[in-house]
């Protein structure tokens, strides 16, 4: 590893600094935690397998100017038949025309953040920018410090949010490459509950660069089911840096659906600073052809009391490379924290590869704590088995590898995604094995 | 129907069955008994074309066609079923799911439609009550959490479903009580016909009280040593296995 070039980039990157037409005070001091920090390098445990800034140097020249896109529909990026409000950004900007938000303000606000800024929500100063993993992760540092535009959710207390939100982002890569950073910012106050569902897209054939960034605040009683779906055609790396936040008696169910793409790094940070708090984390990452992802997690018990449930499944074939990192934290006086984590890979051709590390870090000592990961073939005997009733090997295959994969769709609520989610799945495992 | 000649074959380096001769006719009922490692589980596996085993040497012909050249798959299309011994756990494929693909999969190679889900339906009620098995079973993922009659029931289940020529019960009466049992080999009674024929492999006479065989074979040390009626069977109940061991020795 090259590490003057890696310094050139985090250099690069800070001399292309443009003023932005918001004010954001929490800029200034994010460009000195990028500085300090610099793109990570092959040193850093953290992106030991997923050379990120390699890519980006190999892929990228640092103008964030993207081009204009001449999308004028995304209906074939929706969810069909889903009755939800569609927020849209393309090529890091807000999209108005191809947005549609039904739900009346009632109920939620949802704006680009850029406006929310603009008109000072309350919200963003009690909350904004104070979770993110900026001192520790350089992208994260990065985003908060040059972030184009995003997405801004608010939910009042005690106010159910009938339809799900949509977020849909894309990256049209068709004239030239593209670097998008964006931000989703969403606060659900007490006793409040609402579905998100964030899609990500790039198009084209030129490199897109997506460096993603969102905060979550579940508050006390409020309840968030949240899904995340990777399915880009294109040549994107996307670094994603997701905290949820969790107050007293919050519920979460997180799902992470991982198809496509270049290079894929989420990390998910689940903060649960409350008791009697429930997070369900559920994510599954099919990779053919070359795609690399990687699924860091961390769930960080603060307090006593509170369950969290993780189970991520991976399926490689082709040259692809699967990474998995789950950390869980239980900290002093989180006493009687139930943590569960499984994480659970089938290797399907001979040049696909995982990387797997649960890591478990317990202070308290009344807790209940186990994970699990496996990697392997699929199981030689149900194979048999299957084939000995006349079902062919390749169907075989594709049946255990399906009912494999489909048991993380057990958690989530919402039909119509569920159906979905399982087609996606069906027709990824039905198509190539 | 089945022609065994002088089949021998391994796993690994281990050599097990030593010269299997063996013809099994429509409308029969064989039984192949003998002691632990004699090789009567390796002889149903080999037929059903489990592939661990090497066949080094012999013949197998089913129905006219070289058995041992067809893929697993292919076996039981031609007509072929082994309920086993340890049903494999398959967490998230329902029995009903599975058998719909199997059963369509087997109909495509005999050049036959597909069953549309009210024919399916209508043919695996039929079988149910065949079996005496609730559908709240069939429902489940496949024989995770079972109990070893509910696996063996479910054996039979399938068995009544894909009407086989051939089938080779590998000690199904392992892990059953005495109800599960009788429950089981009645089913087993039910499917039975003058076209198909039932190759029990078994240690024990108790399953042979329900499921009569006509023809009874001694396996010992990968061959067979002894063939007789069913008071074979009987006799072996009550002297054991020595006096074979020892008639084998010396001839």
């Amino acid at each position: 590893m090259n590490t003057s070039a890696t310094r050139n980039l985090t250099a690069e990157i800070l001399d292309a600094q443009q003023p932005f037409d918001v004010a954001v005070d929490s800029r200034k001091q994010a460009w000195e935690q990028f500085r300090q920090l610099e793109l990570p390098t092959g040193k850093n445990e953290e992106y030991r397998f997923t050379p990120v800034t390699r890519y980006l140097e190999k892929n990228f020249t640092w103008k964030t100017d993207n081009p204009e896109s001449t999308l004028s529909s995304v209906q074939e990026c929706l969810i069909p038949q889903l009755d939800a409000n569609v927020i849209v950004l393309v090529n890091g900007r807000y999209n108005a025309s191809l947005s549609k938000i039904s739900s009346p303000q009632s109920e939620v606000t949802i704006t680009p953040l850029s406006e929310a800024f603009r008109t000072g929500h309350p919200a963003i100063k009690e909350h904004y920018n104070k979770h993110l993993n900026n001192q520790s992760d350089a992208c994260a540092a990065l985003n908060s410090a040059a972030w184009q535009e995003g997405v801004f959710i608010y939910v009042g207390k005690n106010t159910v949010v009938g339809k799900p939100i949509f977020i849909l982002q894309l990256n049209d890569a068709s004239q030239s490459q593209v670097i998008t950073q964006t931000r989703v910012f969403a606060v659900l106050e007490k006793d409040s509950s609402v579905a998100v569902i964030e899609k990500s897209d790039t198009t084209g054939n030129q490199f897109a660069f997506h460096n993603f960034a969102e905060e979550w605040i579940v508050s006390e009683g409020a309840h968030l089911e949240y899904c995340k779906i990777q399915n880009d055609a294109g040549k994107v790396c996307q670094v994603s840096n997701s905290v949820i936040y969790q107050a007293n008696n919050s519920k979460l169910n997180t799902f992470t659906l991982t198809l496509n793409g270049q290079l894929i790094r989420n990390n998910l940070n689940i903060l649960i600073d409350g008791e009697n708090c429930e997070s369900h984390f559920y994510g599954l990452y099919l990779l053919t052809g070359t795609t690399h992802a990687d699924n860091h997690t961390v769930v960080d018990h603060r307090k006593p009391n509170s369950f969290s449930n993780e189970m991520y499944k991976g399926i490689m074939d082709g040259n692809s490379k699967g990474v998995f990192n789950g950390k869980i934290y239980v900290r002093p006086h989180a006493q009687k924290t139930n943590a569960f984590q499984s994480n659970r890979n089938i290797i399907v051709s001979d040049s696909a590869t995982i990387n797997t590390k649960p890591q478990l870090e317990i202070w308290a000592d009344d807790v209940k704590c186990s994970h699990g990961c496996t990697s392997g073939q699929l199981d030689e005997e149900a194979l048999f088995y299957l084939r000995s009733r006349g079902i062919s090997e390749t169907n075989a295959k594709a049946m255990l590898l399906y009912a494999f994969a489909a048991e993380v769709l057990a958690p989530i609520q919402n039909e119509t995604l569920k159906v979905y989610l399982d087609n996606l799945i069906a027709e990824r495992l039905h198509k190539n094995f | 129907m089945l022609n065994i000649k002088n089949l021998q074959a391994k796993i690994g380096e281990k050599q097990i069955l030593n010269g299997i001769n063996l013809k099994v006719n429509a409308g029969e009922v064989h039984a192949i008994m003998g002691p632990n490692g004699s090789g009567k589980s390796t002889l149903a596996s080999v037929l059903a074309g489990r592939e661990e085993y090497e066949v080094t040497e012999g013949q197998v012909d089913f129905l006219g066609k070289n058995l041992l050249e067809l893929s697993p798959e292919d076996r039981a299309r031609e007509g072929i079923f082994m309920a086993f011994q340890y049903p494999v756990e398959i967490p998230g494929v329902s029995t009903i799911n599975f058998m719909k693909t199997a059963l369509n999969q087997i109909r495509e190679y005999r050049g036959q439609q597909a069953l549309d889900a009210v024919s399916f339906l209508q043919m695996m009620k039929e079988k149910m009550k065949l079996v005496e098995i609730d559908q709240s079973l069939l429902n489940r993922s496949l024989n995770e959490g079972f109990s070893g009659g509910e696996e063996k029931r479910n054996e039979i289940f399938q068995m009544a479903m894909l009407e086989p020529k051939l089938a080779l019960l590998d000690e199904t009466d392992s892990g059953l009580d005495i109800d599960a049992l009788r429950i089981v080999a009645n089913g087993v009674n039910k499917l039975r016909n003058k076209n198909n024929a039932v190759v029990v492999v078994t240690h024990y006479q108790r399953l042979l009280d329900y499921i009569v065989p006509d023809f009874v074979h001694v396996l010992y040390k990968g061959k067979i040593v002894k063939s007789g009626t069913k008071e074979l069977a009987l006799e072996l109940e009550a002297k054991g296995y020595d006096w074979i061991k020892s008639e084998a020795t010396v001839a």
